[in-house]
């Protein structure tokens, strides 16, 4: 029987594979809003910038002023001014500390500002004004965004009065800038242009969306067919065990490639998320990443007897690797063991590899590591999974 | 044909085939009988090379079924207990599919299903999905998938299982038909006695994974009975003297004995003893309400080798688990 006959066989399989897939409809359905759901969910769920807008921020002024001048006055003006600008806040009058606290326990404010009673005589007398920010540490989040905010913006006024103030010295207008604040700190990364967390995010769950297609529909796809004794047809045939593995494999890929693709043009079109690298090299990776999969999910395969095991299986297997893997938080966070876990497993090097590419461009001398990995993988599990295979079917 | 040889099958340390040995002929229709559990369909699986035997082999057309089950594969059909079809594509998707793994050339290919499903009366469903069939029109289907590579060796795994008995009568004929058409070799299992009394040539009573007694039809019977008696009742409503008189004359007939105003009981020998009685009862005028035939059946036979009644465990199936393969649990539509 030769290879031919076994490939177009494969070929064969999958076919019916996929006109099966597309003769279930609510399956195809749930096969296209899975991906829809799961970007759309991670890409509003983590901001895509730092910034945030109409904010109820509790305001208390307390300070007694000095004489009939009073500083606070016009650094709540020159805050409104600001404010109205970018529309970042709301503000709202609260008289003092246990007022703000009641406010953000009924979620009428989301965090304070006060400024202290000593404010002007303070910068009269030549000290340091003070102003706290109070936050609301049930939401640790947007506590810490609101918190970094602020203080922004309180450097900005800050710096601008300090201008001011040298001015007055004597200082040129041009130069007082460098005066207050002779560094000036810029951040760029190693490719041009404005990259978010999504960018981050987006390749890691084309890989994980492929990945999981193949491994949770392969297992599923053979032990459904063993369940319901159409496997007994093709088993009966004078084929190759390894056409059956082939054709089942071909028909979740293709599912796996049509998902990974919702998910490029959705990232791209709705979260603004730029390819860098080549296209072609994007799915080569995934194709490739699959074929280091395939492997485990036919050991899985044969060793669970059912449909409902293998699914199950297969979850357990799932979730450690989505978050092991890199693909939602970066391995280098993680403690040190669960750093040689997230090594192992084929997932890390496929995202890793993909994000390279889509994020920084990369070329294929750049990825060796994450290619020879895959590659390794694949044909040891391929080698391991082949034979189980084959005893499994003639238990 | 089929040479089986010391074939045992075991699942965990539970025998399901313990050491079976038979021949089957060419063209010959061979029954499996045997309660549910009795390693009927194990012998099956391992002669259609889906499960691979503990100990001993068979051989097939000269293959062996371990060494060279590709080369026996090309030969054999198998209709499964379950149905081997999928129910989202159409009658002609399927056979294409399944045809299409035996290499059969394209033109070839559809010709052969356009005459199967002719040959079963669904030639007007064939672009309607399998999965709105009814019962009967899927085992059909089932039946015709098992011919598509025109095999030599046909396995029937309960050919008739769930079926209502037109369909039960169409696909019996339908077997008849094919090992007469094609001289194909069959091998069935069944548990019901009429049909393997009324399909095979020769029958091997299975019980506990072993063959207790292999016979044909007809001796089986004699086992029973000891020789060729037929025993029959009747209910004559318009009974006369002048009829038990003649009756008794017979020469094949040994007694006759009134039980009531219009029942009788004749005990005969001979092959053409039933005819003749029949003949005799209608040429005296008489009017015939029914017949009991008193013959021993197979069931008397099973129960005979057996010590018990086939139904006894009907319900009691081997676990799934320990049977390698999976019943299944609902159908995916």
């Amino acid at each position: 029987m030769g290879a031919k006959n076994m490939i177009s066989h494969s070929f064969r399989i999958a076919w019916k594979d996929l006109l099966e897939l597309f003769r279930n409809r609510l399956g195809l359905v749930l096969l296209i809003l899975m991906p829809i759901f799961m970007m759309t969910m991670v890409g509003f769920i983590y901001p895509s910038e730092t910034s945030i807008s109409n904010v109820s921020i509790a305001l208390v002024n307390e300070d007694e002023g000095f004489g009939n001048y009073s500083a606070s006055s016009t650094f709540i003006m020159a805050l409104e001014t600001d404010n109205d600008n970018t529309s970042m806040m709301t503000l709202t009058d609260a008289s003092n500390l246990d007022d703000i606290r009641d406010l953000i326990q009924t979620g009428d404010a989301e965090g304070g500002i006060i400024i202290s009673s000593d404010f002007t005589s303070n910068l009269m007398s030549g000290k340091q004004g003070t102003i706290t920010i109070v936050t609301d540490q049930s939401n640790p989040q947007m506590s810490a965004m609101i918190q970094a905010v602020l203080q922004e913006v309180f450097e900005q006024m800050g710096t601008r009065l300090a201008q001011q103030n040298v001015q007055g010295l004597g200082v040129d207008e041009n130069t007082s800038l460098a005066v207050v604040k002779p560094y000036n700190v810029q951040a760029t990364g190693a490719v041009e242009g404005k990259f978010s967390y999504f960018d981050f995010i987006a390749p890691g769950i084309m890989a994980m969306t492929v990945m999981m297609s193949v491994m949770t529909g392969l297992p599923a796809a053979i032990s459904q067919e063993r369940e319901v004794g159409t496997l007994d047809g093709m088993m009966v045939a004078p084929i190759s065990r390894l056409a059956v593995i082939l054709g089942k494999t071909l028909a979740q890929m293709a599912r796996g490639i049509l998902q990974g693709v919702l998910i490029l043009v959705l990232a791209v079109t709705l979260f603004g998320v730029t390819v860098h690298g080549n296209i072609l090299l994007v799915f080569a990776l995934l194709l490739l990443g699959v074929f280091s999969f395939v492997g485990l999910g036919v050991v899985l395969t044969s060793f669970a007897k059912d449909q409902e095991t293998a699914v199950m299986l297969m979850m357990t297997l799932m979730f450690p690797m989505m978050f092991l893997s890199g693909v939602f938080f970066p391995i280098e966070q993680m403690p040190w063991f669960m750093q040689s876990i997230s090594k192992v497993l084929p997932l890390t090097y496929v995202a890793d590899a993909l994000r390279k590419v889509m994020v920084l461009g990369a070329d294929i001398p750049a990825l060796t590591t994450e290619l020879s990995v895959l590659i390794v993988f694949g044909v040891v599990m391929t080698a391991i999974a082949v034979p189980v295979f084959k005893r499994a079917m003639t238990r | 044909m089929i040479e089986v040889m010391n074939l045992t099958k075991k699942f965990n340390g539970f025998t399901a085939v313990d050491h079976v040995s038979f021949d089957v002929k060419k063209s010959e229709v061979f029954g499996l009988l045997g309660p549910n559990g009795a390693g009927k369909t194990t012998i099956i699986r391992m002669l259609s090379t889906l499960t691979r035997p503990t100990e001993g082999t068979a051989r097939i057309g000269g293959y062996d079924i371990v060494k060279d089950d590709n080369n026996v594969r090309k030969l054999i059909g198998l209709l499964s207990e379950k149905m081997i079809m999928y129910d989202r594509l159409t009658a002609k998707e399927n056979l294409r599919f399944f045809g299409k793994l035996y290499n059969i050339p394209k033109t070839l290919l559809n010709q052969r299903i356009d005459e199967l499903l002719g040959l079963v009366q669904l030639s007007k469903w064939k672009d309607s999905k399998v999965g709105t069939f009814s019962t009967g029109m899927r085992q059909r289907m089932n039946v015709i998938r098992a011919l598509l590579n025109m095999p030599k060796v046909l396995f029937l795994d309960e050919p008739t299982l769930g079926l209502d008995p037109q369909s039960t009568v169409e696909v019996r004929e339908f077997i008849q038909k094919i090992n007469r058409e094609n001289k194909t070799t069959i091998i069935l299992t069944t548990h019901m006695m009429n049909e393997a009394d009324l399909l095979c040539d020769r029958i091997g009573i299975i019980d506990h994974g072993k063959i207790d007694t292999l016979d044909t039809p007809t001796n089986l019977k004699k086992l029973v009975s000891g020789d060729d008696t037929t025993v029959l009742k009747l209910e004559i409503p318009n009974l006369t003297k002048k009829m038990v008189t003649a009756l008794q004359s017979l020469k094949c007939v040994n007694s006759v004995s009134q039980e009531n105003a219009s029942h009788i009981k004749i005990h005969a020998t001979g092959d053409e003893a039933f005819d003749t009685i029949i003949d005799a009862v209608r040429a005296e005028n008489a009017k015939i309400n029914s017949i009991e035939n008193l013959q021993p059946t197979l069931e008397d036979v099973f129960l005979h080798i057996t010590g018990r009644e086939v139904r006894d465990k009907a319900d009691k199936k081997i676990p799934v688990r320990e049977h390698g393969h999976f019943r299944p649990k609902r159908r995916v539509r």
